[in-house]
């Protein structure tokens, strides 16, 4: 019997239903777990998604693409595969894929984390024989502390950067990590009268999160403030491509902070040469990554990008059929 | 401890010299002088146990305890360790977030901590063991990390010595200069090394003021004179206007040291400040005839006949503490001087190298005890020549130092030049990659290359630096997607990168499949012209042997 999902050149592929999931090149049709840019390709037929994640998709993959979008826990059919898409709680609108083909059913998890994010629906334990789950933090060294913890040091470092007469520029990727932060920081005591202001990139993001009746801070872009304008003790979001850009030299005093999960790491941090490194990120951490796959019941896991290794091994030490898959998927966002 | 590990935080964090020093003048002012002085002790690269001391963790042990206190098995501390790349910093991230109930003292201080962890030093695992679990059960996160650290070596957190003596002169209100001398040879770790060290005035303790002239240090000291070093020669060399104004010497490529004579008694100090007591017995020998009160500064090299033997020959003699009467045959070393820092007890450092150098030749009897050449070409392109020339004497290059120029305080630019010769390099292949340590230690970083020794590749040299950054991340990315077989920490990839590998010598050595050693190899350049097919043949490397 065929594999109910198998590896082609596009990417993952459902014969039965005659689908791919987050493929890498065009297909005539995708189911699609996130907006983000290794799993959300551009020049597909049409793409299944989350209802909750149609603003962001259409953002990054255009409007001229044909969306189709399903509530979260609705089944759908493609072919002769049973479809529904559940919250992975990895940014606004990110899905698990259910797939049942002659009672077998596979879970592709796409990214996910189990912390507390107030930004998206929270991650659903999906019982199923196959669980292709994300790695990309496999390795106990990454334990996340909560989110709201870390986003008070950010405010911290925010008011010790106002106290010193310089602005705080926290670079972090656009969708998703930005929105999150600027939520968590919402949460914080006289969150809503702080405004943060918004590299250009970061606009768009904001805007769709906000629409979707996500909480957060008065924001403004940058671009709205005069050249001559002081930045002295604004806290300013960026994505971190923006570093070693000519549009650093707005900043006359400056310190710079990196929001990832990469930045539990001292190497990282010295390397990236950023002032402070701040611990948030939204994939599983090791202790969720084990504890989901176990929880699913899944007889098989299949691990992708990332630390795959130690999450394998460690799984078939408990019994569970479990290997690497190798895609083209991968990244923190 | 919580301070200690603030300041290596704020240390860490910053990649500002002037935040960094900012940061050591208010953390060492907070501290107790007792912490304050193990922090300089520490930063200085200075280890808590060892040695006399005793041991208290080897690396394995500490693997084995965190394996016992987490729970993960050894693949698992092995694998995250290869990943993280410092064993602190992963004991810090896989020891459980709280163990049990062991209270918080948040009054202890480092040099509490370090008391507790020298008590149990030499004794045996379990008491040891117990000490150190002990601190991981009672800290966490930074402090957590830094405590760890302490037990795992060098701190590597970026600062230099210079750094570190201009946070302290700062701190005790005295010029640099003053600061440099009061540091050399180390500072004890304790309260009232500290108390001497940031003591306002120099009133009660040995060592000069920098004025010409002065009485020396006493005469019973055995402490050097904080060195004045070279800078490379970037520029051409005239731009340092006409050759007269200055006074070549060939660079050797020995050990630097000063030798001191005062009090009856001989001192050798290498430029790393360390004693080198005993390991040169002729050299002290000879240096008995000189006369109380003198200081010079020179060059510890191994000679046979007229010339000096490569460095590899000076290398069995370093860490010899009492050398036999065969290796003394074998691998005699002479202190070629080349300056006169202190004579008849008076400080010589403020009077113009011509004056200091007139006096030197007296003082040497040419035996252990010789004196660098001062070589005298009549124009540039002469020294060139002389320069180009260096190897055939047993020299890496030249030394251009300005006649009328006083003996300076560390690398002070505008006096002292190095001129060497450019490096000999040859074109190898990436063989294995290893990530870094420190900053580097995600990336895969250490490299080893290999020649070509008929149709196989046979490593040659491990080199770690050279690269851009970005050139780095490149090179990482590369390995990460071309390897083959991954031993630990180590992957082995596709022969097929060159680099242009730049070392300072090349000796025979029986310890190495390829039968020779380099010294000093590191990355000049990323041959993305060439590949594998055009690197350098063994062969090529062994006609550079040296002597």
């Amino acid at each position: 019997m065929p594999e109910l999902l198998e590896l082609t050149p596009e990417g993952l592929y459902c014969r039965a239903g005659d689908f791919h999931v987050d493929p890498w090149r065009p297909v005539p049709r995708a189911v699609v777990t996130h907006g983000h840019a290794d799993h959300a390709r551009p020049g597909m037929g049409v793409v299944h998604a989350a209802d909750a994640g149609l603003g962001l998709l259409r953002w990054r993959l255009g409007e001229s693409q044909a969306l189709a979008g399903h509530g979260y826990g609705e089944p759908f059919v493609l072919g002769e595969a049973r479809v529904s898409l559940h919250p992975a709680g990895h940014v606004l609108g990110s899905a698990q894929v259910r797939i049942e083909v002659d009672g077998e059913t596979w879970v592709v998890s796409g990214d996910y984390k189990r912390d507390d994010d107030p930004t998206c629906a929270p991650f659903e334990v999906v019982p199923c024989d196959v669980f292709i789950t994300e790695a990309t933090f496999g390795l106990p060294v990454y334990r996340w502390r909560p989110a709201s913890e870390v986003a008070a040091e950010i405010r911290a470092w925010w008011d010790a950067c106002a106290a010193r007469g310089e602005a705080a520029l926290l670079l972090c990727y656009a969708l998703g990590k930005a929105q999150r932060i600027l939520a968590e920081l919402v949460r914080l005591p006289g969150g809503m009268e702080r405004e943060v202001l918004l590299h250009g990139a970061m606009g768009p993001g904001v805007a769709i999160y906000r629409d979707a009746g996500v909480a957060l801070p008065p924001t403004r872009p940058l671009s709205d403030e005069a050249r001559s304008k002081d930045l002295a003790g604004a806290l300013v979001l960026a994505p971190p491509s923006a570093i070693g850009s000519p549009w650093m030299r707005r900043f006359k005093s400056v310190s710079v902070g990196f929001a990832s999960g990469w930045m539990q790491l001292r190497g990282n941090r010295r390397r990236r040469g950023v002032d402070r490194g701040f611990v948030v990120s939204d994939h599983a951490d090791w202790d969720s990554l084990l504890r989901t796959c176990r929880s699913t019941g899944a007889r098989r896991v299949l691990a992708t990008h990332g630390n795959t290794e130690a999450l394998v091994r460690v799984l078939r030490e408990d019994g569970i059929e479990a290997a690497a898959l190798k895609t083209e998927l991968g990244g923190e966002n | 401890m919580r301070a200690f590990a603030a300041l290596y935080d704020a240390l860490d964090a910053s990649t500002s010299l002037i935040d960094k020093r900012r940061a050591l003048v208010d953390g060492l002012r907070a501290m107790t002088a007792a912490d304050a002085a193990w922090t300089v002790h520490l930063l200085a690269g200075g280890k808590i146990g060892g040695g006399k001391t005793g041991k208290i963790a080897a690396s394995g042990e500490l693997r084995r305890w965190l394996r016992e206190e987490s729970g993960h098995p050894e693949w698992l501390v092995e694998d995250s360790y290869a990943h993280v790349g410092d064993l602190a910093e992963t004991i810090a991230l896989l020891l459980p977030e709280r163990l049990d109930a062991a209270p918080e003292r948040e009054a202890l201080g480092l040099a509490d901590e370090i008391a507790r962890l020298r008590a149990v030093a030499g004794t045996d695992e379990a008491s040891r063991r117990a000490a150190v679990v002990e601190g991981w059960r009672r800290w966490r996160g930074s402090a957590r990390f830094v405590y760890t650290k302490l037990l795992t070596g060098a701190l590597r957190v970026g600062v230099s010595g210079g750094l570190l003596q201009q946070a302290l002169a700062e701190i005790a209100a005295v010029a640099p200069a003053v600061m440099a001398e009061r540091l050399v040879g180390g500072v004890a770790p304790t309260p009232e090394a500290w108390a001497a060290l940031v003591a306002v005035d120099d009133g009660g303790r040995e060592g000069p003021d920098a004025a010409a002239g002065s009485p020396a240090r006493a005469a019973e000291s055995a402490r050097p004179y904080p060195f004045h070093l070279a800078s490379p020669l970037e520029a051409a060399p005239e731009t340092l206007g006409p050759i007269d104004a200055w006074q070549l010497e060939w660079k050797w490529d020995g050990i630097r040291a000063q030798l001191i004579r005062r009090g009856g008694r001989v001192v050798l100090w290498s430029r790393g400040e360390e004693r080198l007591d005993g390991r040169f017995p002729e050299v002290e020998a000879a240096a008995a005839a000189l006369p109380d009160g003198t200081v010079l500064d020179g060059e510890l090299l191994a000679w046979r006949g007229d010339e000096p033997l490569p460095f590899a020959i000076l290398q069995t003699r370093i860490q010899r503490k009492r050398p036999s009467a065969k290796v003394l045959a074998e691998a005699a070393v002479r202190f070629v001087a080349f300056d006169l820092l202190e004579a008849e007890g008076i400080d010589l450092r403020d009077r113009p190298l011509h004056a200091r150098r007139a006096t030197l030749g007296a003082l040497v009897d040419g035996s252990a005890l010789g004196l660098s050449p001062v070589l005298d070409p009549s124009d540039w392109t002469a020294a060139a020549a002389l320069r180009a020339a260096a190897r055939q004497h047993g020299a890496e290059g030249l030394m251009l130092k300005r006649r009328d120029g006083a003996y300076g305080v560390g690398r002070k630019r505008g006096d002292v030049w190095k001129w060497k010769l450019d490096p000999r390099s040859v074109d190898a292949v990436l063989l294995y990659a290893q990530a870094g340590h420190g900053r580097r230690s995600t990336l895969h970083t250490d490299c080893t290359f290999a020649l070509w020794d008929g149709e196989a590749l046979v490593p040659v040299a491990k080199a770690y630096s050279g690269l851009t950054d970005a050139e780095f991340l490149e090179l990482d990315r590369w390995v990460r997607a071309h390897t083959r077989e991954r031993f630990g920490p180590v992957r082995s990839v596709a022969p097929q990168l060159v680099f242009e590998i730049g070392f300072e010598g090349v000796q025979r050595s029986p310890r190495h499949k390829s039968g020779v050693a380099v010294r000093f190899p590191r990355m000049l350049r990323w041959r993305r012209d060439k590949t594998a097919a055009d690197a350098d043949r063994l062969d090529t490397l062994k006609a550079m042997i040296d002597g």
